[in-house]
């Protein structure tokens, strides 16, 4: 059952005074893809480090569907609920193949002991297979990673998390850096993979965004400023003054 | 310029591993099974069966030379699993060698008995020395041999098990955790120095007259321990190469690469490098257990710091990140040292230092990483 809501509510925090996230509340729906834009500074980052767990808010509430909360949680633990991140820079394992980078995403014990005895099954063959197709990889296979384009280290990235099944998806700055022809096959693999999975991607790029989103939220200095769809936000006066800067 | 460039050297999280492809084995692990193999057949054939007289004939000072390099190299495989493939620099593993070695040396002095100098039947020379009415706690016991091979185990897993668990829970990594384990072994080394300790201070343990009731100055005990200490790095390789090839080496080698990413994917980082290192730590110590009746002598400076030094520096000139490789820089690095410091006792610091400055900037991989190349040139 795919029916979890993410909701924040009042989530503050301050690293030495300075209001990193300022009574931030918003909230995700489950199957839904929803794009986070806002300048330098504007506690993006942050936020997603609150919900993974990274980062320990000064007050306010993290919720997961009815009755997880986020904040009591360590990163594992937040990964094991279902929530999965792909970082700003990509981080795919460089000396390990592509086939094995998804090995070790595959959902399953993660201790040392079973990790050592692990023998692939079957199934788990099928799902990495799948994956790989979802992702467009499939002929690079047995390549080292480190052999990768940008674009492809970063959907082998959005491989992995595919590999736990999470409910929620957070993608951290996808197309930066990527070809016209790779942000365009980006665009294509996050629609595909929302509805499955709900999607919040923060983004610079206005015409990405666009292309992706249904509803777009706006953060500044820590907070909302506006919300809506990419022309409502697009007209917000606040969001003209401090963003779009036209 | 990448972060990760920035880094030293020795901490670079991204070092090339031998895998041989995707699913290969070490390959350089064939070769190093074969040789140990051939030593084991070897040298009691050149030692027992031709005749002393010959020019072939190996004195008993070669096999202690050659069971030493291996009780080095197995020490360096140790290391080498350790910071070739979870990027854990430790510059104390000295420290688990000596635990290793003194355990071992606890059961080799009761076993000297009576036939000590000063003729006491229970209490070891050193203590008669230094007026100690009975045995301490600690060694009673390490007269029964089953019991002091576990602890040859035991104590270096246990104080590889505390540190690493106190020290990895806290995040402590890179440059700041080699230099704790540098003080790790220096603090040990200052225990065993001193004489209220139970351990003999600076004087350690000799004298060793046999064991299991073999004389230790027989050649045919010294060809036993040395078909033993060649089996032991052969067994010890096996475990080493299954953990590196199972699911759980990729792993390791994900957090060396990206520990943070690693942790995202839901691996308990710290539980894999305490696993890791407890499970070096034991290596280390078996190799010290097995160092200890062939040369005949522990004492506490084997935990001076510079030796831990040293055998990272065989890792380097071997090559980190192949197991094959660290055994073979300390087989290569011991063997230069026995000949320099005949040759020119003098120069020998000097020349190590000036190998590891060569091999660090020159050869990061190491001369297995030299002939890798070659292979993959051609």
């Amino acid at each position: 059952m795919r029916d979890k809501r993410l909701q924040l509510e009042g989530l503050t925090v301050s690293f030495d005074g300075f209001k990193a996230l300022n009574n931030l509340s918003l909230h995700v729906d489950p199957g839904e893809l929803l794009c986070i834009i806002g300048p330098n500074g504007a506690g993006k980052t942050t936020m997603m480090d609150v919900i993974t767990g990274k980062t320990r808010p000064d007050s306010g509430t993290a919720r997961f569907g009815l009755d997880i909360d986020l904040l009591g949680m360590s990163e594992a633990e937040i990964v094991g609920a279902g929530i999965g991140r792909k970082f700003q820079k990509p981080t795919v394992f460089e000396q390990l193949t592509v086939f094995e980078n998804l090995e070790l995403a595959l959902a399953g014990s993660r201790s040392f002991l079973t990790t050592f005895r692990a023998r692939m099954s079957g199934a788990q063959q099928e799902r990495i297979h799948q994956v790989l197709e979802i992702i467009g990889l499939l002929e690079q296979r047995d390549a080292f990673a480190r052999v990768l384009a940008h674009g492809q280290k970063q959907w082998l990235e959005i491989g992995m998390l595919l590999m736990q099944n999470p409910e929620l998806l957070l993608v951290d700055e996808p197309v930066a850096g990527m070809t016209p022809h790779e942000v365009e096959r980006t665009a294509e693999l996050l629609r595909s993979l929302a509805g499955e999975h709900s999607v919040v991607v923060v983004e610079h790029d206005m015409a990405f965004v666009r292309s992706i989103a249904k509803r777009v939220v706006v953060l500044h200095e820590g907070s909302v400023i506006a919300e809506g769809d990419m022309d409502t936000v697009q007209k917000h006066a606040r969001v003209i003054e401090v963003y779009l800067g036209v | 310029m990448s972060e990760s460039d920035k880094v030293p050297g020795l901490w670079k999280r991204t070092t090339l591993v031998d895998r041989g492809g995707p699913r290969g084995i070490d390959p350089g692990g064939r070769w190093l099974l074969t040789v140990l193999a051939a030593v084991a057949v070897a040298v009691p054939l050149l030692n027992q069966v031709v005749p002393a007289t010959s020019a072939f004939h190996l004195s008993p000072f070669g096999i202690t030379l050659i069971g030493k390099y291996m009780c080095y190299g197995m020490l360096a495989m140790a290391i080498d699993l350790i910071w070739g493939y979870c990027g854990i620099l430790s510059l104390g593993h000295g420290a688990f060698f000596a635990l290793g070695g003194y355990a071992m040396g606890m059961y080799l002095m009761r076993q000297i008995g009576p036939r000590g100098v000063y003729g006491d039947p229970v209490l070891p020379d050193f203590m008669v020395f230094l007026n100690y009415k009975s045995l301490p706690w600690f060694w009673h016991g390490f007269n029964h041999f089953p019991l002091a091979v576990a602890m040859v185990a035991v104590v270096p897993a246990l104080l590889a098990l505390v540190f690493g668990w106190f020290a990895f829970r806290s995040r402590v990594t890179g440059v700041y955790l080699s230099i704790i384990t540098q003080a790790l072994t220096y603090a040990l080394m200052l225990a065993f120095f001193r004489n209220d300790m139970g351990f003999g201070g600076n004087n350690g343990f000799t004298d060793f007259k046999e064991i299991l009731g073999f004389d230790l100055h027989s050649d045919r005990t010294r060809v036993v321990l040395l078909v033993i200490t060649a089996a032991a790095l052969a067994g010890g390789y096996e475990v080493c190469r299954k953990i590196v090839e199972s699911r759980a080496g990729r792993v390791v080698l994900a957090i060396r690469d990206a520990e943070s990413r690693t942790r995202f994917l839901g691996y308990p980082v710290e539980s894999f490098k305490l696993w890791l290192f407890v499970i070096s730590g034991i290596l280390a110590g078996v190799a010290g257990a097995l160092y200890v009746p062939q040369v005949g002598i522990i004492n506490p400076s084997e935990f001076a710091p510079i030796n831990s030094i040293e055998a990272v520096i065989w890792v380097a000139v071997g090559g980190r990140g192949t197991l094959y490789g660290a055994i073979a820089g300390a087989v290569l690095v011991n063997y230069l040292k026995t000949w320099l410091t005949g040759a020119f006792p003098e120069i020998w610091l000097y020349a190590l230092g000036a190998l590891f400055v060569l091999v660090t900037l020159f050869l990061p991989r190491g001369i297995t990483g030299l002939l890798r190349r070659r292979s993959t040139q051609t």
